[in-house]
């Protein structure tokens, strides 16, 4: 199975290009393909519930694994207790698995 | 040997939140086992530049001890000796058309200058690579 990780950086209310990096997501998803998309930076702030983005609900439903940076989420005070249901904090070890896996990767 | 994983950065220091993500990064998959290649591309062959000084913070009333400023090349040094305690390989190559625009030259042991056939090289003895965009 083709793996891809795509690596979120950017605040989804500040980039459109957030919502697209969410839609190549979900269409590499409904090919078959096992896709994580890795929130870090600005990006895990649309990990909180509160920020309701769709497209990480719409992600999560299709089997999308979504992972943020505890870090970042450390940085910008956002407990692991406030994270949306589609959302899993992890330590960045598990970008170096995915990479080491042969993970197609995107940095966006 | 070791498996390698290969990172292209191209910020510059002291620009973007990328560059701490990108070493925390690198240490994470020196910790992991991991050898390292990273290409600097354009503003990233500042990172290892030798001539950046620390400095004491006066609005905060710090002494240049207390403020304890770090900077990217003895990030990059730091990294060096991780990979040397691990038995990795740590290659670090400057981009050298971008060193010559930049004049930065002076950078720490075992950096090296090449081109970007260096990073097609480095890309082909890896088990992955990724390349961390500029915006």
């Amino acid at each position: 199975m083709q793996r891809y990780l795509l690596i979120e950086s950017r605040d989804p209310f500040e980039s459109r290009s957030f919502a697209r990096r969410c839609e190549l997501a979900a269409a590499l998803a409904g090919e078959g393909a096992e896709v994580t998309v890795f929130l870090v930076e600005n990006g895990v702030l649309a990990a909180r519930e509160t920020a309701r983005v769709r497209e990480i609900e719409h992600l999560g439903s299709l089997g999308v694994r979504v992972l943020a940076d505890e870090f970042a989420l450390r940085e910008r005070g956002i407990p692991t207790a406030q994270l949306a249901r589609a959302v899993r904090a992890a330590p960045l070890d598990a970008l170096v698995t995915a990479l080491g896996k042969g993970a197609k990767a995107m940095w966006n | 040997m070791n498996p390698a994983l290969t990172i292209l950065m191209m910020d510059a220091p002291y620009e973007q939140a990328r560059t701490a993500t990108a070493f925390r990064l690198l240490d994470a998959a020196l910790r992991r086992g991991f050898s390292l290649k990273v290409f600097a591309y354009e503003g990233a062959v500042s990172l290892p530049l030798t001539l950046q000084k620390p400095h004491a913070n006066a609005v905060h009333g710090r002494t240049l001890e207390e403020e304890a400023h770090p900077t990217p090349p003895v990030w990059v040094s730091a990294l060096m000796q991780s990979a040397r305690e691990r038995d990795l390989e740590f290659e670090w190559v400057n981009c050298g058309l971008c060193v010559d625009e930049r004049g930065a030259t002076e950078v720490v042991a075992g950096a090296k200058r090449g081109s970007p056939a260096d990073f097609w090289r480095m890309a082909g003895e890896s088990v992955n690579t990724l390349v961390i965009p500029t915006r």
